[in-house]
């Protein structure tokens, strides 16, 4: 890897009231590799994530994104930055469509005041019928509520919506939880197609499996620590296994 | 034909739209055909929008996921405050501004310390429910101020309008006020945000959405519709009393639950509440024409309170269970 890291973290800390969760951290992600980062539960990953997402502040430690450094100080930062975060809980709303999903936090207006204005509902359902056929999800309706999807459906709808607003980093936060394992292979197969489209990804799991499956370099965090970081052909999941 | 069974059963204000009907029908047949003249429609027009107004309000509050059971004494706040200025001698406008920002204050105040301090909205919103009622009484000093006749612009808000005098100023006002808090909700990125926030916090947030400030934005919606709602009420009566509005609370969240607002945040629209409004009116109403006695009005409300929950969730059920495909 030759060319400037897309996100190079220095020295990261955080405290959660007397708890070290993050001790130092030191990591670069490049473009196009797609990362997965394991460890066990407590391990800082989630922290780690929370961090370049923004959902919450380090402590203490820098992070440069595209060489510049940055600091959010919120979600709305880092999406504006264009890392775009898909969770375990999913960052859907059950009760709502899915072209309003798609746009929550980010809707096309036809005008606004300060802030608030009308939706440009046309636009919603156009774009967010485009956006999905995009990832090779086939669905009927956007008007349909993304309570009835499935799990795996979600999650697609989600990865959508990433590819929609052209992130340039997709952070995927245990995206496997909870999923069959039929639609367990499909979110994989939408994290190895970002491959294809050149948007580098970091893949949280703590199943060490779907990792390998579909990432190109392994980062293995314990305790805080990155205790190991290497291309997956240069490790083995037994190794992984030893240092956790 | 299924999809639209589908989308029809799914309406969360179905159930209150039925009772409506239902109920509208039975009135009709016990009162000997007086429920539908137009000198009763006009009663229940002239009133309506009291109940309304507050229900509309509560209604985006929950919708946002939220509470307010500090309306009903909103509801006497903000009349009492704009009176009590008008008796030292202010102008109407000054007088009635400062009663609405009284009851915008509420609203910040209940917002603000739900949020912040990151406790339920029935606990905040129970306190204001005694301490917006005492402030009322201290004010009032015990008495209810004298209001000189022409204190208020009666044409302005409560006279009667339109065709044989069909409807009073006030109805006109919750119109307006109804279809723009409907087009807030459903047409702009604030309604979008109302119902993330109410939906699913976690993915409202993750997603950006400034969720505490959309919250108090909605507390203080809520409380200054309670506040005009009781300005109306008063300037319809001539006279502010500190008691106003006592139960009206529970009322509107009724009215908001019967039109199919979930408590639990999210589910809703405004129309439902605005229906279940109506038909606290209507019972109401309904109830003294058929000449039964006028003591039934709770124990009515009570029961199509749960009637109507049942019901809804029983259709949202059925609902669900048609199968229609999402995908290909």
């Amino acid at each position: 890897m030759t060319s400037e890291p897309i996100i190079q973290v220095r020295n990261l800390h955080k405290w959660y009231s007397g708890v070290h969760a993050l001790k130092g951290v030191t990591l670069d992600f490049h473009r196009n590799e797609t990362v997965g980062l394991v460890g066990d539960n407590g391990a800082g990953k989630s922290t780690l994530i929370n961090i370049l997402s923004g959902t919450q502040a380090p402590t203490e430690g820098e992070i440069f994104f595209e060489g510049r450094k940055v600091s959010f100080k919120g979600p709305a930062d880092a999406m504006e930055a264009g890392i775009e975060t898909i969770y375990q809980y999913n960052s859907m709303v059950p009760t709502m469509s899915i072209a309003r999903n798609m746009f929550i936090g980010r809707e096309p207006l036809k005008w606004s005041i300060g802030g608030v204005g009308i939706l440009d509902t046309k636009k919603m359902a156009e774009e967010s019928v485009q956006a999905i056929a995009d990832v090779d999800l086939h669905l009927r309706s956007p008007d349909a509520l993304v309570g009835e999807l499935s799990g795996g459906q979600r999650q697609g709808v989600a990865i959508a919506r990433a590819m929609h607003f052209k992130s340039k980093v997709m952070i995927l936060d245990e995206p496997t939880n909870h999923l069959a394992v039929k639609e367990t292979q499909k979110v994989l197969g939408f994290v190895k197609s970002l491959k294809e489209l050149g948007i580098p990804g970091i893949f949280i799991s703590h199943n060490i499996h779907h990792v390998f499956e579909c990432c190109d370099r392994m980062v293995a965090m314990a305790r805080g620590e990155v205790v190991l970081d290497k291309r997956v052909e240069d490790t083995s999941m037994d190794e992984i296994l030893d240092v956790l | 034909m299924k999809r639209f069974m589908k989308i029809y059963l799914e309406k969360p204000e179905l159930a209150g739209v039925a009772f409506l009907v239902i109920l509208t029908i039975v009135f009709q047949a016990r009162s000997g055909g007086v429920f539908l003249s137009a000198a009763n429609l006009q009663g229940i027009l002239g009133l309506l929008p009291e109940v309304a107004l507050v229900a509309v309000g509560v209604t985006l509050l929950m919708i946002c996921g939220e509470f307010d059971l500090s309306v009903g004494s909103v509801f006497a706040l903000t009349p009492m405050s704009m009176a009590v200025m008008l008796e030292a001698g202010w102008p109407f406008l000054p007088a009635f501004a400062l009663g609405l920002c009284v009851a915008l204050l509420v609203g910040f105040i209940n917002g603000v310390l739900t949020v912040k301090f990151a406790i339920p909205s029935f606990i905040t919103t129970l306190g204001m429910l005694f301490v917006a009622r005492s402030v009322t009484v201290v004010i009032s000093g015990g008495f209810p101020p004298l209001l000189p006749n022409g204190a208020f612009p009666k044409w302005l808000f409560v006279a009667y309008v339109g065709p044989g005098d069909m409807f009073r100023m006030s109805f006109l006002w919750f119109v307006a006020i109804a279809v723009l808090v409907t087009l807030l909700l459903s047409r702009t990125n604030f309604g979008n945000w109302v119902r993330a926030t109410g939906g699913f916090l976690p993915a409202a947030q993750s997603m950006g959405i400034p969720t505490k400030r959309v919250k108090v934005a909605c507390f203080m919606l809520c409380s200054l519709l309670a506040g005009l709602a009781g300005s109306l009420q008063v300037m319809r009566l001539g006279a502010p009393l500190p008691s106003i509005g006592e139960g009206l609370e529970l009322q509107a969240v009724a009215a908001a639950v019967i039109g199919g607002t979930a408590l639990t945040g999210g589910i809703g629209t405004i129309l439902g509440g605005i229906i279940g409004a109506t038909l606290i009116r209507v019972i109401d109403n309904g109830l003294v024409l058929s000449q039964v006695d006028a003591n039934w009005f709770k124990m009515a409300l009570g029961a199509l309170t749960v009637f109507a929950v049942i019901l809804n969730a029983w259709l949202r059920k059925t609902a669900k269970s048609i199968k229609v495909e999402t995908g290909k």
